[in-house]
């Protein structure tokens, strides 16, 4: 290492690390120097501007700024000189004059006033000049710029390491200031709510509005901390709750490998949800003689309606019995279950194995079949594994990027922030969705393509490869197979022929190819826009064979990447909350691996894979299917053509539901048990990056509530299995029994070290982040290329229907909202359903914004607000489907996938209408 | 207020010749002449929406553009008058008397500094340096110096101004440009030292 920069620090003798800061040395030596405009935090650039970390270099006129200086060979730094000291005391002095009084002054225990009392420094004698008035617009944030230095760690934080360009240093000299937007409140400038400024200020200026009063200034002082996992997206960001009386104060983010220490909206406001009045608190029996329909609604703060209150002994003899009744009156083919991808991959492992062995059926399925169910279909098939190649945090070694039918600034916000700081640093960022999007601002390329063309857009890309001889020869040859076939396939599929398919440019498509095929690295990134079609497993394989012909995969900087969407979506389908598949997924239709779990779980397991959620659904309105177990589910909101898929559960003759909150799914249950939220329980979740993360207990579950993973076993106990798991980490190291993919990661490590990536090759070493460099796990040890066939949408729209529907996400609701609509802050930032229409259709409906319209399709009616949206495309409406009061998935087609059985979310006939006066009056 | 904002055809012609001076991806090394374009094209000042139009022009995000429309005094963020009176109170005018040159214009004007009359023909602003100290104190108005001032001559000026007319630009005392007042101090003769 003869790179390092030896020098002397205090008379001592260091070495510095090429790159490292005199600050950073010294910090490694266990001097902290001052500092506020630095942040050690990773990605914030030192800055130089407060003069607070001011140390004395031997030879030189005027002292340096630590923070940003670097040392050079043979330099002789003193950082307590009595000059520095004397120098660093005007620098708090100074900026102290405009301070408002410490105890008022929002945060007395900034790092300001701590820095303040380090060095000494507790008045001014400089008079003080007019500063601005508090704002407090925005639910989430206190906005307080009288305790502001203009350090600029908040431009920093919003503008390079979330990068989102909404605070800037207006002004100039004297007259500079913090501003949102165009000088904006906070609350109605363009601000995503991330937080990152609060988390980055030091000063008391950006505060969390949990822990101020009507004064604003700090009450609320954590008594302690609790390391941990996000529970929303598939991101996996680590957290910290900060915790006073048992009751979450705020969150801080952690420097996880998914987000250092970034969070979002949600994973820093969106909490308190633990702690709403409507948490279920104890079990629940269905009241004799309340009758299960449809369109039945239970006030979930007043469940005595329909539920009245029962022990734990009764609730859980009730919903074994129950189980067990149907089970021995029509076997294991009667019941179903459906597991969760918010709960741990201890209850994942634990919800699949009592369905499989205490049941009797594969019948178990989760959200991962409404998610990338379509995606994990092609994966298998074509690379024989699911997971992605490489983490989202390869885009950093990316020359191109493309995200493809994803939306990652509202659903995946922190993977964006790595999107847009590469789209920053050069890389090239290539959009592709119907509609438009945040990432379009920081795309080098958009192509705003046709809904439901992905098919014809990517076909011609790979047309273009195999006419232009873009592919990689020797790649192909090592490591792929079925070339030929792919490469007659695509020969029709011309740019000049798809390009009025598609609705791009024939040169346009070319350009992308071209990039794609020709650059050092390409990554791919995709989302539900792939996945949730009729055709979601060819789009795809289109993916897959872009990656495979032109060999970007299994390098850094180039792969394939499925943006999971649920916190353990990933984790819970290793563990086999899958009907066809075991843990691993190894088939249950294999004679021999059944076998194998067989031998391990003691019992006879069904030969026959199970039936997925919609088929579920389907077996049980033909009375084929009479008893489920739900946990953590809320089907009657997520599933496709809900009102149907209600019916279903209305017709059960048994239903048990395991939540925290009455869910919609809930009001057609027989029993209620109350379980645990996230920050309630000790388990582990996988992300999206195959990183197996370790989520902590910190708070108490209310009332009687119990942990999910004991009530299964309660329920398993139930039906006659002698199940006796003390804790999750017992499950954990059974499931490392039947899951290779575990190896080297166990418990205590990930207690450890947090986070832990699969597959890992030693218990002493990191996991392999970027996998198939050379090869593939399928039983050739080749990538097999599927060509896709192009096919139109399950129901096109028609002069009755007119209209494109497509569902999706907002950013600081969650899935059904059973979590975030109970999450005051996010629940004040977007409080109601809204229907997202092009402003170029609002004329030629004769709607205006804000009206509320009618919206239907063949399958169901739903009235909500209307909002003007310009990424929106002519001719389609865009609705979340979290809100029940106007739930959109009772619009959706069931249509299903062949091969993924994941139904047609983002594409059904709809028609928009206004309401006439009359007609709304007569509802 | 301005809702919204484009450049004119000659204007945005004009626009895509400074942006072409520079090499791809650094567009935003434009932004300055643009907004000035902007502004001259929007009665001398720069509304939101005009911001926002050359941010995109530009690709860039448009807190960036305001930042730079922010620091620049010479950039109007509100109504400015047609005729915007902008008076340098930086160090070496303050030292030499701006303050008494700006209340002059204040008094001549019938405004307060930061404001315009109320037929809209004036403004008056105090900015920050416009590089003719060697002349101080100076004010700029439209695209003219007028320097070497006093309360009297400024206040001579502006009613020159008003009542339509073109006052005398640059230096309002005995001097030629920056030269020394008087004439020249130094060089007065011709020698160019030894075997001249």
């Amino acid at each position: 290492m003869s790179d390092t920069i030896a020098f002397t620090l205090d008379g001592v003798s260091v070495e510095a690390k090429p790159g490292e800061t005199i600050w950073q040395v010294a910090q490694r030596q266990g001097t902290e120097i001052p500092h506020l405009c630095y942040s050690p935090a990773p990605d914030y650039r030192p800055d130089g501007n407060c003069r607070a970390c001011m140390v004395e270099i031997e030879g030189e006129r005027v002292l340096a700024a630590s923070c940003i200086r670097k040392p050079t060979a043979g330099m002789k730094v003193r950082t307590a000189s009595e000059r520095a000291k004397a120098s660093r005391k005007m620098v708090f002095e100074l900026l102290m004059a405009d301070q408002p009084e410490r105890q008022v002054g929002h945060d007395p225990e900034s790092r300001f006033w701590r820095w303040a009392e380090r060095v000494e420094v507790s008045e001014s004698r400089f008079p003080e000049r007019q500063t601005p008035g508090p704002d407090r617009s925005h639910p989430a944030m206190a906005v307080n710029l009288d305790a502001c230095i203009h350090c600029n760690l908040c431009v920093r934080a919003c503008r390079e390491v979330q990068v989102n360009d909404v605070i800037g240093m207006a002004g100039r000299g004297h007259n500079a200031k913090i501003v949102f937007d165009f000088d904006d409140p906070m609350g109605n400038s363009t601000c995503v709510a991330c937080g990152e400024c609060v988390q980055a200020c030091p000063t008391g200026a950006l505060m969390p509005s949990t822990a101020v009063n009507a004064a604003n200034v700090r009450t609320g002082y954590a008594d302690r901390a609790v390391d941990s996992v996000c529970p929303y997206c598939g991101v996996g960001c680590q957290i910290t709750y900060q915790i006073r009386d048992d009751k979450l104060l705020y969150v801080t983010g952690r420097d996880g490998p998914a987000n250092n220490n970034r969070l979002c909206v949600k994973g820093r406001f969106g909490f308190d949800y633990v702690h709403n009045p409507e948490r279920l608190a104890q079990p629940l029996i269905r009241k004799d003689g309340v009758p299960k329909h449809a369109d039945d609604k239970v006030d979930p703060a007043n469940p005595w309606t329909h539920f009245r209150p029962a022990t734990w002994e009764e609730a859980l003899a009730c919903a074994a019995g129950g189980l067990r009744k149907i089970h021995d009156a029509h076997g294991g083919g009667a019941l179903a279950g459906f597991g969760s991808a918010k709960g741990s991959n201890e209850e994942a492992y634990l919800f699949q194995k009592l369905v499989r062995t205490g049941f009797g059926t594969n019948n178990v399925d989760h959200c991962t079949r409404l998610c990338h169910a379509s995606s994990v279909a092609a994966l298998m098939e074509g690379i024989g594994s699911a997971a992605v190649t490489a983490p989202f945090t390869a885009c950093k070694d990316a020359e191109v990027i493309i995200v493809i039918g994803a939306n990652p600034t509202e659903n995946h916000p922190v993977a964006a922030t790595f999107f847009k700081q590469a789209a920053k640093r050069g890389a090239k960022l290539i959009v592709m969705d119907p509609r438009g999007q945040a990432l379009k601002r920081h795309a080098t390329h958009m192509l705003q393509f046709k809904p439901n063309k992905d098919v014809a857009l990517l076909n011609a890309m790979l047309n273009v490869i195999m006419a232009e001889g873009l592919f990689d020869q020797q790649y192909v040859q090592a490591f792929t197979e079925n070339f030929d076939a792919l490469k007659q396939h695509v020969k029709d599929f011309t740019p000049e022929k798809m390009a009025p398919e598609c609705g791009i440019p024939a040169e346009r498509i070319r350009e992308v190819a071209r990039l794609y095929a020709r650059s050092r690295a390409s990554i791919i990134f995709w989302g539900m826009g792939i996945s949730q079609s009729i055709h979601g497993t060819d789009n795809a394989r289109c993916l897959i064979a872009l990656a495979l012909t032109t060999g970007q995969v299994g390098r850094p900087g180039a792969g394939l990447h499925p943006l999971r969407g649920q916190n353990n979506v990933q984790g819970a389908s290793d563990a086999g909350l899958i009907p066809m598949v075991f843990p691993d997924y190894k088939s249950v239709e294999n004679a021999e691996i059944r076998s194998q779990f067989e031998k391990v779980w003691n019992t006879k397991l069904d030969p026959k894979r199970g039936l997925t959620v919609v088929e579920i659904v389907n077996a049980v309105l033909a009375g084929q299917i009479r008893g489920m177990y739900i946990m953590g589910e809320n089907p009657a909101m997520s599933d496709p053509d809900a009102h149907h898929a209600r019916e279903a559960f209305a017709k059960l003759e048994h239903l048990v539901v395991q939540d925290i909150f009455l869910t919609e799914t809930a009001y057609y249950a027989d029993v209620v048990l109350p379980a645990s939220a996230w920050p309630e329980k000790d388990g582990t979740v996988t992300n999206t990056n195959r990183q197996v993360q370790m989520g902590r207990k910190a708070l108490p579950t209310p009332g009687s509530a119990r942990q999910d993973w004991e009530l299964i076993q309660e329920i398993a106990r139930g039906l006659g299995l002698a199940w006796n798991y003390r804790h999750p980490s017992d499950v954990f190291a059974e499931m490392k029994q039947v899951m290779p993919s575990l190896a080297n990661i166990t418990w205590d490590r990930l207690v450890r070290e947090s986070a832990v990536t699969y597959p890992c090759p030693a218990p002493d070493q990191p996991g392999a982040d970027i996998v198939f460099g050379d090869g593939f796990p399928t039983a050739s040890k080749r990538g097999k290329l599927v060509p896709a066939v192009y096919s139109g949408p399950g129901e096109p729209v028609d002069d009755e229907y007119p209209m494109v529907l497509t569902t999706g996400r907002q950013l600081e609701h969650w899935h059904t909202g059973a979590m975030t609509r109970r999450a005051a802050m996010l629940d004040a930032i977007e409080p109601a359903p809204i229907a997202c229409l092009s402003p170029n259709d609002l004329p030629r409906l004769g709607i205006t914004p804000g009206e509320t319209i009618r919206v239907s399709t063949r399958r169901g009616t739903i009235e909500l607000a209307v909002r003007v949206d310009g990424a929106v495309p002519s001719g389609m409406v865009f609705i979340p489907f979290c809100y029940a009061e106007a739930a959109a998935n009772l619009l959706t087609s069931p249509q299903l996938d062949p091969m993924g059985k994941i139904p047609e979310f983002k594409y059904c006939a709809a028609r928009v209408e206004k309401i006439a006066g009359q007609a709304r009056a007569a509802e | 207020m301005s809702a919204t904002f484009e450049l004119t055809p000659e204007n945005l012609e004009a626009a895509k010749k400074i942006i072409a001076k520079y090499p791809p991806g650094r567009q935003a090394s434009a932004v300055m002449p643009i907004l000035a374009i902007a502004q001259r094209q929007n009665d001398n000042w720069l509304p939101q929406a005009a911001i926002e139009y050359v941010a995109k022009l530009l690709g860039m995000a448009a807190i960036r553009v305001h930042e730079v429309a922010s620091f620049y005094t010479m950039y109007n963020l509100k109504p400015a008058g047609r005729t915007q009176v902008q008076v340098c109170t930086t160090t070496p005018c303050w030292l030499r008397g701006s303050n008494e040159v700006l209340h002059a214009c204040e008094k001549a004007l019938g405004i307060k500094c930061g404001e315009v009359t109320k037929d809209g023909a004036f403004g008056l602003s105090e900015v920050e340096c416009l590089g003719a100290c060697v002349n101080a104190p100076m004010m700029q108005i439209g695209d003219d110096y007028y320097e070497d001032l006093d309360p009297a001559g400024a206040t001579r000026i502006i009613e020159t101004l008003k009542a339509g007319g073109k006052p005398k630009t640059g230096t309002q005392i005995d001097r030629r440009t920056s030269e020394p007042i008087g004439g020249p101090t130094t060089l007065t003769t011709l020698s160019f030292g030894k075997g001249s």
